[in-house]
């Protein structure tokens, strides 16, 4: 009855991973990775960064060589999209009408760019209107680079990762950016307000301009150029439009299947959905995490999408363990790098730790005195630490918050004791 | 003194325990390691997943970890330990001598 084995739909970073797992726990039968797009798994990080910077093209980057998906016997199937479950007979549908039956099947969907609702020019528009630009896909960022010409003016709306990564290498490129962020500041989510206030003053000595607070009313062309207009009058003259407001889950099929989904595919600690054969990880996806007391969350972090696939292929084969990995999410700009393990928001208060040239590092501590994120911004230099904090973290161990601002103590020396 | 084909490259104590430096030579880059166990080893200095140098991450045991996107690798072997890496590092062979390390790179 199963004759595809186990099942895999949305070739992500997420799914590649589950695949390569599944293998590897030793599992003999087939392995099917469903994606959506015409490329083998490659990695999105780059589109936002040397993607947009690089002189010529790149092409993109592959999560699996070609010859281990070939070695390892993982039928992947490009540019097909699932549209159907059918959670009785274990049976998925495809868009050319074929169906395959699974023994286990995991959506690793991942997520899609939320989409502006501010009204915006349409064909009747003087210049031809190519559109708000959204980054999700390799085709997106091959679209987007090529309107990344010198002294071309870009729009950035939102001051998030993405929407700060695009404005970075736009300026890399000779653009003249603006970013347009609706909230008081930059990176509103996620990162403590120091943070934020350097990554600020960095893309101003990059001569990126910002609007804080500034509401989008509406969009309208002339002959030569897009004009954005604020709630308070101002407008905003420019060549292209960026968009990076954050990311809507791809949840449509698990909720047509009868899947429950709560801001993502709902999963319990093993990663299984509310149907005990079907499986969600990555982007798709909200889980409870043990480390935070239960709390469920959903995460957009390149780590996550690896780990919980990793994960969900132990549990697709009936493993028991629960999943706990520390969130762990990085973004660069210019030279500037930033690193978050843990969950900055479930901190009550925050110590800072100079890490001198290297960078500055800050502990978010819960009320009880554990670790619940830290944060860094900086050089290279600051990666060891951070991922010393991730251990401290997993460890829940009770610290004093007074010892991790004194520069001679050593992190390590933290984990030993 | 000097061996043939052997390149002087740092002290021992240049390097903590269980801990990691960088050794550039002509245009070459390498990280030596030093073990839990005071052994010593050197590789290629970046990572084979993108450019980045292995010397600013974390030892541990066996393993360095890419500050970047934590990679891993065995760096007393070479071998690529977990994604995003999957291309092995290249090892150099080292010899200590009354407190100096000297790596062989060709
Ligand atoms: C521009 C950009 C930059 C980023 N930079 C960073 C960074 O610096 N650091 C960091 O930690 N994270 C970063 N991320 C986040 C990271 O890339 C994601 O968390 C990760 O890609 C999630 O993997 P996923 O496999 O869960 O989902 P996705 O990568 O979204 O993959 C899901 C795949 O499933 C396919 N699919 C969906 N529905 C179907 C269907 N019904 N049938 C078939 N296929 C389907 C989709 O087409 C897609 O290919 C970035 C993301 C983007 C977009
Ligand atoms: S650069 Fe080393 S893991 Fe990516």
């Amino acid at each position: 009855m199963s004759d595809h084995g186990m099942i895999i739909i949305g070739a992500g970073e997420t799914g590649a991973r589950a695949a390569a797992e599944l293998r590897s726990l030793g599992w003999a039968g087939r392995i099917t990775l469903i994606g959506e797009e015409a490329h083998a798994p490659y990695e999105r990080p780059p589109l936002s960064k040397q993607m947009l910077q690089e002189e010529d093209q790149p092409s993109p980057a592959s999560i699996l060589l070609a010859e281990h998906t070939a070695e390892q016997r993982i039928e992947l199937r490009k540019a097909y999209k699932a549209v159907a479950i059918d959670t009785r007979n274990h049976r998925i549908t495809l868009n050319d009408g074929s169906s395959l039956t699974y023994e286990r099947l995991l959506l690793a969907t991942g997520a899609q760019p939320r989409k502006l609702a501010s009204p915006q020019p349409g064909s009747d528009s003087p210049l031809a209107w190519t559109g708000v630009f959204y980054l999700r896909t390799y085709g997106d960022a091959v679209s987007l680079r090529e309107r990344l010409q010198p002294r071309k003016r870009i729009a950035v709306i939102g001051g998030g990762f993405i929407g700060l990564e695009v404005a970075a290498s736009a300026r890399a490129r000779g653009c003249e950016v603006t970013v347009i962020e609706a909230g008081p500041r930059i990176l509103m989510r996620g990162v403590p307000e120091a943070i934020a206030g350097i990554v600020a003053a960095r893309h101003q000595s990059a001569g990126v301009q910002f609007k804080l607070g500034s509401a989008i009313a509406g969009m309208s062309s002339s002959k030569e150029e897009y004009l954005i207009r604020f709630g308070n009058g101002d407008s905003l003259a420019c060549d292209t439009i960026v968009a990076g407001i954050g990311a809507i889950p791809e949840t449509a099929l698990a909720s047509e299947s009868g899947l429950a989904v709560e801001n993502g595919i709902l999963v319990d600690e093993r990663l299984a959905t509310s149907d005990p054969d079907i499986f969600a990880a990555g982007d798709c996806c909200s889980f409870p995490h043990p480390l935070y007391g239960g709390r469920r969350i959903r995460l957009e972090s390149w780590r996550n999408a690896q780990d919980q696939g990793t994960h969900a292929a132990g549990s697709m084969l009936g493993a028991a363990a629960a999943y706990a990995a520390v969130p762990w999410f990085w973004s660069d700009q210019y030279d500037l790098t930033l690193q978050v393990a843990g969950l900055p928001d479930a901190g009550t208060t925050t110590v800072h730790r100079s890490l001198g040239a290297k960078g500055d590092l800050f502990f978010h501590l819960t009320a009880e005195n554990r670790l619940a994120a830290a944060s860094g911004i900086g050089g290279p230099g600051i990666a060891k630490d951070i991922r010393l904090a991730e251990m401290i973290i997993a460890s829940q161990a009770v610290l004093d918050a007074e010892v991790l601002t004194q520069p001679e103590l050593k992190l390590k020396a933290l984990l030993r004791s | 003194m000097a061996y043939e084909g052997w390149i002087a490259a740092c002290e021992e104590e240049d390097i903590e325990e269980e801990d990691v430096i960088r050794f550039d030579y002509e245009d070459r880059t390498f990280a030596i390691y030093r073990s839990a166990k005071n052994e010593y080893f050197a590789t290629d200095g970046y990572c084979t997943h993108e450019k980045f140098h292995l010397a600013d991450g974390l030892v541990m045991g066996n393993y360095i970890e890419c500050p970047k996107h934590n990679g891993r690798f065995d760096y007393t072997t070479g071998e690529a330990k977990r994604a995003p890496v999957c291309q092995a590092l290249k090892t150099y062979p080292l010899k200590q001598e009354s407190g100096h390390i000297w790596i062989r790179i060709n």
